[in-house]
């Protein structure tokens, strides 16, 4: 196709340092320090541009897009199908949530109900890596304050939900699990005791974290009132998942707008309303506690409820061997399925869930074809990361980088 | 249309009944879509803010969330060529609706929503960023993801898989 010509407006071209700078460097007081894209404690390749007076943070305009790789164009010209092997890197820290948040939405626009086995998978796996997530945010947040041995407490026991991962999966990280229709196949027989000798030994690395890191007085004092923003700006920012529980709104989807079964497990969710960095970590570290409940609950479901993991709709499941040996229509409809995949009705869908760093959702529209015309996620680190200059601005340069750990961005999951 | 509102109360209390919005805004609302459970009012630019601002504030819709916007492109000859999906939930009400403006690539220009909900701001400009649409009286509107001396937006359907 020939490139067209196209008319970028000139205010793109305006850097923003430009717009700050005062005429006269004499009675100018003000600093402009660049923090990042490498800086140690931004989590990835965030960079900040910071105008400061002494030590006080007067303005930070974040710049993102450092790790943009298209990934909405990309999944354009991927096969339905196809599209999972790429939600699963957004948010590489939260990979099993993205693929499920996906699946939904390809299935609400089918029409099509999963097995009750597969969702109990998904609950199981998807609690398993908020978990493995929220060790992450817990380890790297209390680096960066300061606190260097909960890193090695929190990545010694992620390994080991890794580890189920790959038993699970045959992947420890980009797993593309789940697939539209269900789980792509059952969980081997050594799962289930591996699970559940992480799910015993869990909770006292859990009361091993606390005594290390909440009850710290340096850490309190490092986190209490820092980075405050309102329950009313919070809803006004959009900010979603533990970042606006910490700001004193009881919103989690898993209760609101329940999907995959979660309104037939027995959770509570945390809520504080500090609004500052200290209520965002005692909520990410209750949540730990909500969803070791979960997962110990859907393993007891995963021993009893037998079953497929994948639908029964025909254009989700591949015909039997022996059937395809004996009937050629089911022969070419196996053909077919492989080469050039499933079609999906025409119409728009919205699918929402909870990560473990807010409301991910997807935006699909289908012509009908057998790719996707246009899949749009609203990413939860995007939307929050835009209301860090209202967080940090009037605080010192230190407190940044704790407001930036408490609102747990992953830099994939920003730029997509 | 005007039928399938009433409909959807029925079988499903997530999504809104937008009767109260149809009757007052006759002129900006063009359609009302149902489909699969989701509610979807098709509207014209003008008075857009003032739709928005309604759905807000209204008491019985308390739509103070604003989830996504999300825009397509419908084809290099498509018209009109852009749709703007705005995504709306009410945390009161645990509900949901999506308002859609439809663009003519000769006129993508359309206000901005930094005065109703400020999440707007990352959102317009990535829409800004990826097709090309004015959002007028934004506060910043710069790129976000691509560089800023970037030609061209890559989400439209025009522009190449491997870039220029």
């Amino acid at each position: 196709m020939q490139a067209r010509e196209l008319v970028v407006p000139a205010t793109s071209t305006i850097s923003p340092l430009s717009m700050l700078r005062k005429s006269d460097p004499l009675t100018d007081t003000r600093m402009t320090v660049s923090m990042g894209p490498q800086h140690p404690s931004t989590h990835g390749v965030l960079r900040l541009e910071l105008v400061l007076d002494g030590e006080t943070v007067v303005k930070a305009i974040p710049d993102i897009g450092y790790l943009h790789t298209g990934m909405e164009k990309t999944m354009e010209k991927e096969k339905w199908q196809q599209v999972v092997t790429i939600t699963c890197r957004m948010d590489y820290l939260n990979s099993m949530g993205n693929d499920l948040g996906y699946c939904l939405a390809v299935e609400k626009l089918m029409g099509v109900e999963v097995p009750e086995r597969a969702k109990v998978v998904r609950v199981l796996l998807t609690e398993l890596n908020r978990i493995a997530s929220h060790l992450v945010w817990f380890g790297t947040h209390a680096m960066d304050i300061g606190a260097m041995t909960a890193f090695f407490y929190a990545f010694t026991h992620r390994e080991k939900i890794l580890d189920l991962f790959e038993c699970a999966t045959g992947a420890r990280f980009h797993q593309s699990y789940f697939v539209i229709g269900g789980a792509r196949w059952d969980v081997p027989d050594n799962f289930i005791p591996l699970c559940q000798e992480f799910l015993d030994g869990f909770p006292s690395l859990l009361a091993e974290a606390k005594k290390l890191v909440t009850g710290n007085k340096i850490f309190q004092t490092r986190t209490k009132g820092v980075g405050y923003i309102s329950k009313e700006d919070a809803l006004d920012w959009a900010l979603s998942g533990p970042t606006i529980r910490g700001s004193g709104v009881n919103w989690d989807i898993r209760k609101t707008e329940p999907y995959s079964g979660y309104e037939t497990y027995d959770f509570d969710v945390p809520v504080y309303d500090g609004g500052d960095v200290w209520s965002r970590y005692l909520v990410r570290m209750d949540e730990f506690h909500e969803s070791w409940k979960i997962c110990c609950q859907a393993l007891e479901r995963l021993r009893t409820i037998g079953g497929s993991v994948k639908s029964d709709h025909p254009k989700l499941k591949l015909p039997e061997r022996d059937l395809m040996k004996q009937h050629i229509d089911v022969m070419i409809h196996h053909f077919l399925l492989a080469s050039e995949g499933f079609t999906v009705p025409v119409g728009e869908v919205y699918q929402s869930i909870e990560s473990a760093r807010g409301e991910i959702a997807y935006y699909i529209v289908s012509d009908g074809s057998e790719r996707p015309y246009r899949v749009r996620v609203r990413t939860p680190s995007y939307v929050n990361l835009a209301a860090l200059p209202a967080m940090v601005e009037g605080s010192l340069i230190a407190d940044v980088v704790a407001v930036i750990g408490s609102i747990d961005i992953v830099l994939g999951d920003v730029d997509r | 249309m005007s039928e399938s509102i009433e409909q959807t109360q029925t079988h499903s209390s997530r999504y809104v009944d937008a009767s109260l919005v149809r009757t007052k805004f006759a002129d900006t609302i063009e359609e009302i879509i149902e489909a699969i459970g989701e509610i979807t009012l098709v509207v014209k630019r003008e008075g857009l803010v003032e739709l928005m601002t309604f759905l807000r504030d209204e008491p019985s819709l308390k739509f103070n969330y604003l989830s996504d916007i999300g825009g397509v492109d419908l084809g290099e000859f498509a018209e009109p060529r852009f749709a703007v999906a705005y995504q709306l939930y009410s945390l009161e009400h645990n509900h949901r609706l999506r308002v859609k403006v439809f663009l003519s690539e000769d006129d993508a220009n359309l206000p901005t929503m930094w005065n109703v909900w400020k999440a707007s701001n990352w959102l317009e400009r990535e829409i800004y960023d990826m097709f090309g649409v004015n959002f007028e009286g934004h506060p910043d509107q710069r790129r976000i993801l691509m560089p800023a001396d970037y030609e061209g937006h890559p989400l439209r359907k025009d522009f190449p898989m491997k870039g220029y």
